[in-house]
């Protein structure tokens, strides 16, 4: 193996680590040279992570010669040495993080990166945090950039201060400093009994440990759920995001639209490698499967009551999070594609709404998004705030007011599963497999996750339609001003979606295969344990 | 030893969940840093506690792992400590903010009507 080409895995996490702390050092005068930069190195990580699902697909050459690419960094071979694993579901993660980051950040260009100092820099390191807790194949590393990317979300969501976001961001860091501590507990005592804190090397070792050693390992690897839980919003640790998301500016919110798949990812692929030696609790099953009822329930009412846009977005996140974990909780290995399906669907979605909903604001009235009732109730007047709407300068664009409302159409279809786009394939495809499941093993639970699908949809429709009603069929509206620049990565991100809807069958032919990957743990067992250092 | 070391770490942990539970931004950040300090002392117990042994090999013993402690944990515990100070720090920063913001060192910005 030679060549610049073995070196791709690592590429995720070094470009943007070098251009982050390049963006520093450069002076804050120099806007555009900073923009360019940033805009540059996200590109070329989407570039990368396109090449290495193409690698991991089968559908470009490898230069590994096999679809899992394991990097050993400082050539030091696997259980010893710590690895980057690349397969088709990192690979489509980094997909996924690199367009949505590009997304973002052309969208934070317009205005919001001069909010605060330093956004670019750390809009970097939270993809480099992202990029490579998706890649790391060690148990320690995923905590480590687990840190990197929580350092980063802090700095982000403080983003453009202000009393409301010092305030969710207190609470917001307090409850991921502790969850980082039982992460660091779980990690220990696995490594206490397994000796190794490589995830293959792990999944080779569990089978073997018996007894109180794997009473141990059981209770190492319940902490390590509950970190998950708590990064993927599960019921009843989600108390954090709605306020954290609905106060954080608005790319910031659209990015952070992926970080509790963070922990759902993680769910998935310590779930599966630890499949054949007996899943831990928490990691699938039961719980997992209650717990993400749950979360669908909280998230569906939440969407009811949600007085504010932003807080709805929230309880839309929570919602398809609860989606997810009940799903991979009921009988994981039926429901992996679809369920990956919706994973890039409603991150997709839910990130253009978070950027979608500040456009609108930015042009509504004056409490639009109050119920009538509470809104007589509580005897509120228009205060007129002379600083509201007014301070958007750009060009408006022709026929705004119809790009708004046919992206919040679509965002709406797209967060409650409704035809035609790839919300809708997702769910169908979750429910199809729930059908099967209910005339197999699991009768009840099927029942009640189709229930739950379908009244979550209902009640996210019922309050998004309130709420479009009540934003672009008022009277007293203004004409709403656009930036391009905004309304570009908008449209890119919903395009995306249709492309997945319109693309839906090659775009399954890979998620089975990642499915098909990533319940045969052996072969990334394997492949990590027989590699080689790269590069030589 | 075992039983004193694990009556530390317990005492330790006690003390932080208390302090973190309590309404003070003060006493929340005090606890987290008692509780990094007892998760930092569980990571290194976790590769076994024992006396005058090196982790780093000896040319003047004998090659035999029985004689020295495990490196690994005290890696991990380094990069732990590092990562903690770090976030602590910020912390600290976000708890003077938030301070400065809502007049109070409630962690909900505002004193609840019943204290």
């Amino acid at each position: 193996m030679s060549g610049w080409t073995a070196h791709l895995p690592v590429l995720p996490v070094v470009l943007p680590l070098i251009a982050g702390a390049a963006i520093v050092l450069i002076d804050d005068g120099k806007r555009p040279l900073r923009a360019l930069l940033a805009v540059l190195a996200t590109l070329t990580q989407l570039g990368v992570a396109l090449w290495l699902a193409g690698i991991a697909g089968g559908l470009l050459h490898s230069p590994w010669g096999g679809e899992i690419a394991v990097y050993a960094a400082g050539n030091w071979a696997a259980p010893f040495g710590i690895v980057l694993v690349v397969d088709r579901l990192s690979a489509l993660l980094l997909v996924l993080t690199a367009a949505l980051g590009l997304m973002t950040l052309l969208y934070s260009l317009a205005r919001w990166d001069r909010a605060g100092v330093n956004f670019l820099p750390l809009f970097q390191f939270l993809l480099m945090g992202l990029n490579g807790a998706f890649l790391t194949g060690d148990l320690f590393n995923l905590f480590v950039f687990f840190e990197v990317l929580l350092a980063a979300s802090y700095g982000l969501l403080l983003h453009g201060s202000g009393a409301a976001r010092v305030r969710a961001g207190l609470h917001y860091i307090a409850v991921n400093l502790v969850a980082s501590l039982l992460f660091l507990l779980g990690a220990a005592l696995i490594y206490g009994v397994a000796g190794t804190l490589n995830l293959a090397d792990i999944a080779r070792k569990l089978p073997a440990l018996t007894g109180a050693d794997r009473s141990l390992f059981d209770i190492g690897a319940v902490l390590l759920g509950i970190v998950f839980l708590v990064k993927a919003a599960a019921w009843p640790l989600n108390f954090w995001l709605t306020p954290a998301y609905s106060s954080a500016a608005a790319p910031v919110a659209g990015v952070f639209a992926l970080m509790t798949k963070v922990g759902v990812y993680a769910l998935l692929r310590l779930g599966t490698l630890f499949e054949p030696g007996g899943r831990p609790p928490l990691f699938g099953g039961d719980w997992l499967f209650y717990s993400g009822l749950a979360t669908i329930a909280t998230g569906a009412a939440g969407m009811l009551a949600a007085q504010q846009l932003g807080r709805l977005a929230g309880h839309a996140v929570i919602v398809s999070s609860g989606t997810l974990l009940a799903a991979i909780g009921l009988l994981g290995n039926q429901y992996t594609p679809s369920l990956l399906l919706y994973l890039c669907s409603s991150v997709l979605a839910t990130g253009a709404f978070f950027m979608l909903i500040e456009m609108v604001e930015r042009n509504r009235s004056y409490g639009a998004d109050l119920l009538a009732v509470s809104f007589e109730a509580f005897g509120l007047a228009d205060p007129d705030d002379p600083t509201g709407p007014d301070d958007v300068v750009g060009i408006a664009i022709p026929a705004a007011m119809a790009f708004l409302g046919l992206s919040f159409v679509m965002c709406a279809l797209l967060i409650t599963g409704l035809p035609p786009l790839s919300g809708f394939v997702a769910k169908f495809g979750l429910i199809a497999a729930a059908l099967e499941g209910a005339a197999g093993l699991t009768p009840v639970g099927s029942w009640a996750l189709i229930a739950a699908l379908l009244l979550s949809g209902l009640a996210g429709l019922i309050a998004l339609t309130r709420n479009g009603i009540r934003v672009f069929w008022s009277n007293a509206r203004s004409t709403p001003r656009l930036q391009v620049a905004e309304a570009g990565p908008v449209a890119a991100l919903l395009l995306l979606c249709v492309a997945l809807a319109a693309l839906a069958g090659p775009a399954m032919d890979y998620l089975q295969g990642t499915a098909a990957t990533l319940h045969a743990p052996e072969r990334y067992i394997d492949a990590v344990l027989q590699a080689e250092g790269a590069g030589q | 030893m075992e039983l004193v070391y694990a009556m530390a770490i317990g005492v330790v942990t006690g003390s932080g969940v208390w302090l973190l539970l309590r309404p003070r931004t003060f006493q929340v950040i005090m606890g987290l840093a008692l509780l990094s300090y007892a998760v930092n002392l569980f990571i290194f117990a976790m590769g076994r506690l024992n006396m005058n042994q090196a982790p780093v090999l000896d040319p003047t013993r004998a090659v035999d792992v029985a004689q020295y402690a495990d490196p690994v944990p005290q890696a991990l515990v380094l990069t732990a400590i590092v990562i903690g100070f770090a976030t602590t720090a910020l912390f600290l920063v976000v708890l003077l903010a938030s301070r400065g913001f809502a007049g109070t060192d409630h962690v909900d910005g505002s004193e609840g009507e019943h204290r």
